[in-house]
């Protein structure tokens, strides 16, 4: 199991300001190992953002995301307190899902 | 359930075991992602053919769509990239980078009531031009800026 996403969430005006930094390897499938094997590509494919059971955001990414992924993006509708999901699922079927509460 | 299931049997390698995840219950309403791995455009390796497999005939070039990123980045590995998009009804906001080994870097889908605006970090082979492709109400839209790198930041 991957480490856990770090996320923060917080009011802008009003939008909330979501961050965040996820923990993956982004192995992109072209590097090779010291002994000249090709490393297997193993990269997050999949990402949903949800709050109060609504998509805010989906992404799908490829190999050329950064190593531990970076997204800051801005959407309308929530309020302190309140809780912003993010899930991903990589090639391998392997899946992470945090969530943040909406800071003031 | 069953449209779940076929969505997540469609999107290629390491399917079996969401499938099988999905056939033993494990994977609750929610956690399943409704959107599937546009594999065809992943693979692609020109700005062309990736308009094409995103579905896109073809694009128009946009003063409404700005790209924020380095003129010069120094590690290819880890290069900030922001697109923001003035193009009403923006409906997906798609990172295409030119010279990498595949062209599509990230396709992310912006719901109403999200800003069509994004920041993230992408790996870049070699100095390219970098397409941001905005899709908003059917027609597609794009702008390009070139970023040199020091460093490539795909292989060793």
């Amino acid at each position: 199991m991957a480490d856990p996403m770090r996320i923060r969430a917080s009011m802008a005006g009003d939008k909330v300001e979501v961050r965040v930094l996820m923990s993956h390897e982004m192995e992109t499938g072209q590097r090779k190992d010291a002994g000249g094997a090709v490393v297997p590509a193993h990269f997050i494919q999949n990402v949903t953002v949800t709050h109060a059971g609504k998509t805010v955001l989906s992404a799908q990414w490829g190999t050329s995301i950064s190593k531990n992924p970076f997204m800051h993006f801005r959407f309308k509708g929530g309020k302190p307190g309140e809780k912003v999901t993010i899930s991903w699922v990589d090639n391998k079927g392997e899946r992470r899902t945090d969530e943040a509460v909406i800071g003031g | 359930m069953d449209r779940r299931r076929r969505e997540l049997l469609q999107a290629g390698s390491g399917a079996g075991v969401l499938a099988l995840a999905g056939a033993a219950g494990l994977l609750k309403p929610g956690e399943a992602f409704a959107q599937q791995w546009n594999k065809a455009a992943f693979d692609s390796k020109t700005v062309a053919a990736t308009l094409k497999a995103l579905g896109g005939g073809g694009s128009t070039e946009s003063a409404q769509i700005q790209i924020t990123a380095p003129d010069i980045a120094e590690n290819g590995a880890v290069v900030p990239i922001t697109i923001e998009s003035a193009v009403p009804r923006t409906d997906t906001i798609a990172i295409l980078i030119e010279k990498n080994p595949s062209t599509l870097s990230a396709d992310f889908e912006i719901p109403a009531g999200t800003d069509p605006f994004i920041t993230t970090r992408v790996k870049m082979a070699e100095t390219s031009n970098i397409y941001a492709v905005v899709k908003a109400d059917g027609k597609y839209f794009h702008a390009v800026k070139e970023i040199k790198v020091t460093l490539g930041g795909c292989g060793g």
